[in-house]
């Protein structure tokens, strides 16, 4: 704390802290919020159902992954090998309906796929293998095994449930969307409600403290990134059923946009804070802010800078600006007390 | 029930080139009070996180009540009722002061079958334990890190002493503390002597251990030095052990 915050904390009220903790705290969603109000008076298709159903499902695979990345940092840990999964899930769901097989027998296996890979890294980064390299390795190593088995090539996906999935509605909302809420749903109970969620949170806050805690760290990191590599899986179905098609091409950088999503919603890089609904929010305002540019007419390479720009100022308030915000109130209070 | 809680027989362990513990013995009375003392790097961190299950022993026993103790995880040592209050700490900066307390040992109620954490319960019984140990922290739902030094080491003694405690260990309790709150630890420890659970403290500050300890043993270069009761010495003596590494009786019994 240095001595000019703290002498300037006289003068505000405890309400006022407040609010300003709290516009810290919720930066994201306030920019979002800020970012449909501006974006909803310069274009009038913008604050249309369809337009926004259309970014919600846009957004879905990046939602669906992101409540698992959640997870994965929570244990301050990473995972870059997403995007690749989705592609492998892509030829191989493609690959077995096409064989004739049924979806009920298809679709269960490559989310087993995609639990298997990610217990494959999980366990990797427990014999001490950073994961960064670890998940690196997948990102290369993944893809590759995707054109291997396409030999390159897209195959058409015509069974009905996908078609479904991709296409089809729920109480009037994209399954896409509702899938990502429902996983979403699921994954915020799961953090904050479940002794797994603490565990993770703990891992990653201090692991040396959870493990003389005697809490099982290699059991909690191989969960994580098993359930990470399940939910890409889920994300290959829905982006290949949206697409109609299995390509070893689908989810190139996907990874990287989880990963902004999930920081832009306040989790840490470094572990032990995590939210999934910031994740939530984090993705939608991605999808949003490229939507609002793209109908603005600005160029999409821009729409990228912009991106890009967001993440570092949404990083710097959820790191450096929210912890002085929070010692400052502490310090405030304290004083009054 | 055998007259000893903790017997460790012929511990050793080295961490690669270096031996941090050689062929230590230590013996601890049911209900008493023990100092360890001794040089820094001596062991004695090391020796009582073999104790807590948190470092595994290259060789050695254990004896809990004279039972064999196992000792393969922290879990097995809390079970048998053997705390450790760490160094650091040991507490998770983001969890709040009640998920710091059941970390581990959470409280779970079922809802449909489904169990989840029974935060009401765990906040309650974390109000109770800090009411009950005279010691105050301002919310058991804030953030640990939130907290002075103090009252983050409040923290760790009530989770120390939540779960029926037979043994509390202390790494340097009293290191970093101004008066009041040693003087807190002081009275702290004499409660738990007084419910009967026995304490290991490790400290610089004799005083401390002179003043509410039975007895005293002094480590140094991963040996034990010697053992005295701490109505049988004086300070002279221990820091003559302490800098000498030698017990001065041994010495000259060994001529006469
Ligand atoms: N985890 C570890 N890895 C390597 N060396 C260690 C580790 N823990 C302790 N040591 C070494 O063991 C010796 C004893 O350390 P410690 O038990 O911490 O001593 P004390 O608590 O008496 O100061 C020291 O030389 C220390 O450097
Ligand atoms: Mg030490």
């Amino acid at each position: 704390m240095s001595d000019t915050t703290s002498t300037g904390s006289g003068a505000a009220t405890p309400t006022r802290r407040q609010l300003i903790v709290g516009l810290v705290r919720y930066g994201m969603f306030i920019a979002l919020a800020l970012w449909l109000v501006a974006m909803s008076l310069a274009s009038e298709y913008f604050l249309t159902p369809t337009n926004i159903l259309n970014v919600m499902r846009q957004a879905a695979p990046v939602i669906i992954i992101g409540v698992g990345m959640t997870f994965v940092m929570a244990t301050a840990g990473i995972d870059l090998s997403v995007g690749s999964t989705v592609a492998l899930v892509s030829v191989l769901t493609a690959g077995w309906l096409a064989l004739g097989l049924p979806a009920w027998v298809v679709l269960p296996l490559v989310l087993a796929v995609g639990a298997a890979v990610g217990m494959a890294n999980g366990f990797i980064i427990t014999l001490g293998v950073p994961a960064f390299v670890v998940t690196l390795a997948g990102l290369t190593s993944i893809r590759g095994f995707a054109f291997v088995y396409s030999d390159g090539y897209a195959t058409p996906i015509t069974d009905p449930v996908m078609i479904w999935i991709g296409r089809g509605d729920i109480l009037g909302v994209n399954t896409p969307f509702a899938i990502s809420i429902a996983v979403a749903v699921l994954g915020w109970f799961l953090l904050n409600r479940t002794r797994f969620g603490l565990h993770a949170l703990a891992t990653g806050g201090r692991e040396e403290a959870a493990r003389v805690m005697g809490l099982a760290i290699n059991r909690i990191k191989i969960l994580v990134y098993a359930m990470t590599g399940a939910l890409a899986a889920l994300a290959g179905i829905v982006v290949s059923a949206r697409l109609s098609n299995g390509s070893p091409n689908s989810g190139v950088m996907l990874e990287l946009e989880v990963i902004a999503a999930t920081v832009l919603g306040g989790t840490s890089l470094f572990g032990g804070r995590a939210t999934i609904a910031g994740t939530v929010v984090g993705a939608l305002l991605i999808y949003f802010v490229r939507n609002g540019l793209n109908l603005l007419g600005v160029n999409p390479y821009w729409v990228q800078v912009v991106t890009g720009i967001i993440l570092v100022v949404a990083v710097l308030m959820n790191t450096v600006l929210n912890q002085k915000v929070e010692s400052w109130a502490r310090a405030a209070g304290e004083d009054e007390s | 029930m055998s007259a000893n809680l903790i017997e460790m027989r012929n511990i050793s362990k080295s961490f690669g080139a270096v031996t941090a513990l050689s062929d230590v013995t230590l013996t601890l009375p049911h209900g008493s009070v023990l100092g360890l003392v001794g040089d820094n790097a001596a062991g004695k961190s090391t020796l009582m996180k073999v104790l807590a299950g948190a470092i595994t022993p290259d060789r050695g026993k254990i004896l809990i009540d004279g039972a064999p103790g196992r000792y393969s995880h922290p879990i097995g040592a809390r079970d048998a009722g053997i705390e450790m209050i760490y160094q650091d700490f040991a507490l998770v900066p983001d969890l709040t002061v009640a998920q710091n307390i059941f970390l581990g040992r959470e409280i779970m109620r079922s809802v449909a079958g489904v169990p989840i954490l029974d935060r009401k319960t765990m906040s309650a019984r974390a109000r109770e334990l800090f009411a009950g140990l005279g010691l105050r922290v301002p919310s058991v739902t804030l953030p640990v890190v939130a907290l002075s030094g103090g009252q983050q080491q409040a923290v760790a003694i009530a989770r120390a002493t939540a779960f029926n405690a037979r043994l509390v260990i202390m790494d340097e309790p009293t290191a970093n503390l101004g008066a009041p709150a040693i003087e807190k630890v002081r009275e702290t420890i004499t409660r738990l002597k007084e419910n009967g659970v026995a304490v290991i403290i490790i400290s610089h500050r004799l005083e401390d251990i002179f003043a509410i300890g039975d007895a005293m043993m002094v480590m140094k270069q991963g040996r034990v030095v010697g053992t005295r009761a701490v109505d049988d010495t004086e300070n002279a003596e221990i820091v003559e052990m302490i800098v000498t590494g030698r017990d001065p009786r041994e010495r000259t019994a060994v001529p006469a």
